[in-house]
């Protein structure tokens, strides 16, 4: 390491609030409300306390449903992202507040409308976090109905934020607002936007979505991208792939940067982090998450299984459709064959299979060790920083908080202070050009 | 006519109507503080689709943690945005705001508002329903309004209260047969549900309805409590008679009031309701130059609350700032005097400032009925 050139480079922290997965561990008498202010409020705090640079929602817009009837193991509810970041704009005040919200079943002006609206009311710190959503099963509670294809989605997406950016800049200086005549194959929009521009100039944008499709767009648009790639391997692959395509869009490496989705476990001892984090996977995958997860794969009823029995010998069905409002499985019997072999191949019951199959857990260890590799993960570029997922809410990121983030301020890649009051600031992101008039 | 029980509700715009609403979120803290101070059931900011000025529900969600008491109610409309985001918007100002949420329906009429909107064709997409480029009338828009606020209420009840069990045993984290699928089918949109956000403080946030609009009769038409009320006129009552908790109407004397207050009254019975259960307020624009206006306007409300002219009063200051000053250095002081304020609040909620009570989820009724 001291033979490298290069300066350190800052490590990107980001909070997010556990969603409505089997990450959170709701059967934990630590656990506390997903629902409650409080604990939104306690979350962010902590990650401000952490001087992280965000704190990030997700969404979904429908919940989830196994065999027809509403999906009942996880937490489940949760608030309409805006609303509640513009509540918490009260509580703290250097903190970056994330929305995920869909460019699907939202129309550019009205969105783009709250978006500056709590980039205001915060002082700058707004990001949007654009998603594609991807079925007609969420489509059922919208006006629109229906769903977009892949492609559709994205090019939907990218004149969405297109035209948010041409009202966004359009904004009224001096109290006299531009006139957008926005006219494309998705959308009209004519008008004026009366908002003064926002103190970022554009609230931060993530995008999340791992497509080719997707990373063109992100490339393209984006100032953060949220990815599950969390290994060191696929990690750098995903990394370099993106990267690479900023210069094709007049764009800098350091224009985009690159955040994965991680959990962590921390112990006294390496030994007693590996320990904590076996029980942890064991509450994340109940008997019941456990075949749960098999049908989903498997796209039949399972239910007359054992958990702590073998594999099914039947074949999965590749129509089966079980599970609705997640991310369709591709090839449900290349998974199937895989499990079937790590099972035998290691002697797992159907629990445990699920288990090690699924298992993602990122940083398990000391908080020097965690600390350590994080460094490590930065500086050989599988990532510029991460967005921790806690497993419980809302006290999970606190550990983090106290014992890891001082470490990596003695490292020297983490800040001691905010110096800067904006989200993009802290990312170091430049304020966007305000394109010349043409009037 | 017998005084009620209850004094009379108090509550204040704080949208200056000559400047268009400000990005400025200490502005409306200290106004709300203020208002707090005096004790008064709810702040309402106004908003249309289009600005000018900052999203009113956001405004008023950034300013929820820096209050403790004070009801909150923004402008929310409804003809080019989506039901399902409308309901799960207010539930959460609910939920930030532990219990103090209310919403003011509105509609958006003009041409310049549906310009703003998509285009008539959408790629991909199974269109259901009316599109919404372009305008469409008054009476429309304000039935499909009627429509939002309807499956704005089933979506709140679409989570039962106890809905979340954290059942360790059987590792089920909801019991799902308290979770409703409301399967709403209007004549412009439809939404299966369930809601994604479990049922608010309130249960029902409160629904607020301008009965009357800002230019007297809606659209700049006749006002409907005088001579013969135009279409949008009409369907805007019909939805503050069925779906409002609480009716705005903007009248100049207290006779124009009651018979407003009478009016829908009689139209909320009509619709099956408890007419009981509808407030009318009296809206009112006042301005306040000295102490002396603030003493007569404690003097005026009094009066027209003594002739049953309304159920309480929204006010409306020229100048928020000054104005609400004096209501609460001036005006409060000698409501409590005389027994029409409160000293403190006594409850946590908007709906408990009312006097309104918190109404059950019409499928836990329903499963108690089978
Ligand atoms: C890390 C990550 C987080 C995501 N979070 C959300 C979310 O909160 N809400 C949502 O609707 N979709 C979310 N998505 C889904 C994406 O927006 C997208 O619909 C999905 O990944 C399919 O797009 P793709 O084909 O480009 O991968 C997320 C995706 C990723 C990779």
């Amino acid at each position: 390491m001291g033979t490298d050139p290069r300066p350190r480079k800052q490590i990107h922290l980001a909070a997010h609030f556990p969603g409505v997965n089997n990450t959170t561990v709701w059967a934990d008498d630590r656990s506390g409300s997903q629902i409650d202010f409080a604990s939104f409020e306690h979350l962010a705090r902590t990650a401000e306390r952490g001087l992280f640079d965000f704190f990030f929602l997700a969404e979904g817009l429908r919940l989830r449903e196994h065999k027809g009837r509403i999906h009942d193991l996880d937490v489940l509810g949760r608030p309409e992202s805006l609303t509640v970041l513009n509540a918490l704009a009260a509580v703290t005040e250097r903190l970056g507040l994330a929305g995920t919200v869909s460019a699907t079943f939202n129309e550019p002006y009205e969105l783009a409308r709250r978006f500056a609206s709590l980039d205001h009311l915060s002082g700058g710190r707004a990001a949007w976090n654009v998603v594609t959503t991807s079925d007609a099963f969420t489509g059922e509670n919208f006006r629109r109905g229906g769903y977009l294809d892949r492609a559709d989605r994205y090019t939907r997406a990218a004149e969405f934020l297109a035209t948010a950016r041409e009202l966004w800049d359009s904004g009224a200086d001096g109290g006299v607002p531009h006139r957008v005549e926005h006219r494309g194959p998705h959308f009209t929009v004519r008008g004026e936007f009366a908002l003064p521009r926002s103190p970022q100039g554009h609230p931060v944008v993530i995008q999340a979505g791992d497509s080719a499709e997707g990373r063109e767009f992100a490339a393209s648009a984006a100032d953060v991208i949220f990815t599950r790639h969390s290994g060191q391997e696929a990690g750098r692959a995903f990394y370099a792939d993106v990267k690479r395509r900023l210069p094709a869009y007049g764009r800098r490496p350091a224009d985009l940067k690159i955040m994965p989705g991680v959990t962590f476990v921390l112990g006294d001892t390496a030994a007693e982090a590996q320990e904590a984090a076996v029980e942890i996977r064991r509450r994340q995958v109940s008997p019941q998450t456990a075949l749960l997860t098999l049908e989903q794969v498997w796209g039949v009823d399972l239910s007359s299984y054992d958990p702590d029995g073998p594999l099914p010998e039947i074949d999965p069905d590749p129509d089966g459709e079980l599970a609705r409002g997640r991310v369709r499985i591709a090839d449900p019997q290349a998974v199937a064959d895989k499990w079937r072999a790590l099972s035998r191949a290691k002697g797992l019951s159907i629990r445990e299979t699920v288990i090690e199959a699924t298992g993602r857990q990122s940083f398990v260890g000391t908080p020097a060790s965690v600390a350590h590799e994080m460094d490590a993960f930065v500086q050989s570029d599988a990532a510029d920083g991460f967005i921790l997922v806690p497993h419980l809410t809302p006290g999970g990121l606190d550990p983090f908080v106290e014992r890891v983030v001082p470490l990596l301020q003695e490292r020297g890649v983490f800040r001691t202070e905010y110096t800067g009051t904006t989200l993009r600031s802290h990312l170091g992101l430049p304020e966007p050009a305000r394109p010349a008039r043409k009037d | 006519m017998p005084v009620p029980h209850h004094p009379p509700r108090l509550a204040v715009a704080l949208d200056a109507p000559q400047d268009p609403p400000r990005p400025d979120a200490a502005h409306y803290t200290a106004l709300a503080r203020l208002a707090e101070r005096g004790t008064l059931d709810f702040v309402t900011l106004g908003d249309r689709f289009g600005g000018p000025g900052p999203d009113a529900l956001a405004v008023l969600a950034r300013i929820a943690p820096a209050t403790a008491r004070i009801g909150l109610v923004p402008t929310v409309t409804t003809t080019h945005t989506e039901p399902f985001h409308v309901s799960t918007a207010v539930a959460t100002l609910d939920w930030v705001s532990r219990g103090r949420a209310g919403w003011t329906v509105e509609v958006s009429t003009t041409e310049a508002e549906a310009a703003l909107v998509g285009l008539p064709q959408v790629l991909g997409f199974a269109r259901t329903g009316r599109d919404p480029h372009p305008a469409a009338p008054s009476a429309e828009v304000w039935s499909e309004a009627g429509e939002v606020a309807e499956v704005a209420g089933l979506l709140w009840d679409s989570w039962e209260d106890d809905a979340e069990i954290r059942d360790r045993a059987t590792g089920r984290f909801v019991d799902r047969d308290r979770l409703h699928h409301v399967d709403f089918t209007g004549r412009t949109f439809s939404v299966r549900g369930p809601s994604i956000v479990p049922r608010p403080p309130q249960g029902r946030p409160v629904t607020v309805v301008d009965a009357t609009g800002d230019t007297g009769g809606p659209d700049g038409g006749p006002s409907p409590f005088g001579g013969s009320p135009e279409a949008g006129g009409a369907a805007r009552l019909e939805v503050a008679a069925a779906r409002a908790d609480v009716a705005l109407v903007r009248a100049e004397d207290p006779q124009t009031a009651g018979a407003a207050r009478a009016a829908l009254r009689e139209r909320a019975r009509a619709h099956g309701r408890d007419p009981g259960a509808l407030l009318v307020l009296a809206s009112l624009p006042v301005e306040l130059e000295s102490a002396a206006d603030a003493a007569g306007l404690a003097d005026l409300l009094g009066d027209w609350y003594a002739q049953g002219a309304a159920d309480g009063f929204h006010l409306r200051p020229a100048d928020p700032a000054r104005d609400l000053s004096r209501i609460v250095e001036g005006t409060v002081p000698l409501l409590r005097e005389r027994g029409l304020l409160r000293r403190s609040y006594e409850g946590t909620t908007l709906r408990a400032h009312l006097g309104l009570p918190r109404p059950a989820s019409i499928y836990a009724l329903a499963r108690e009925v089978s």
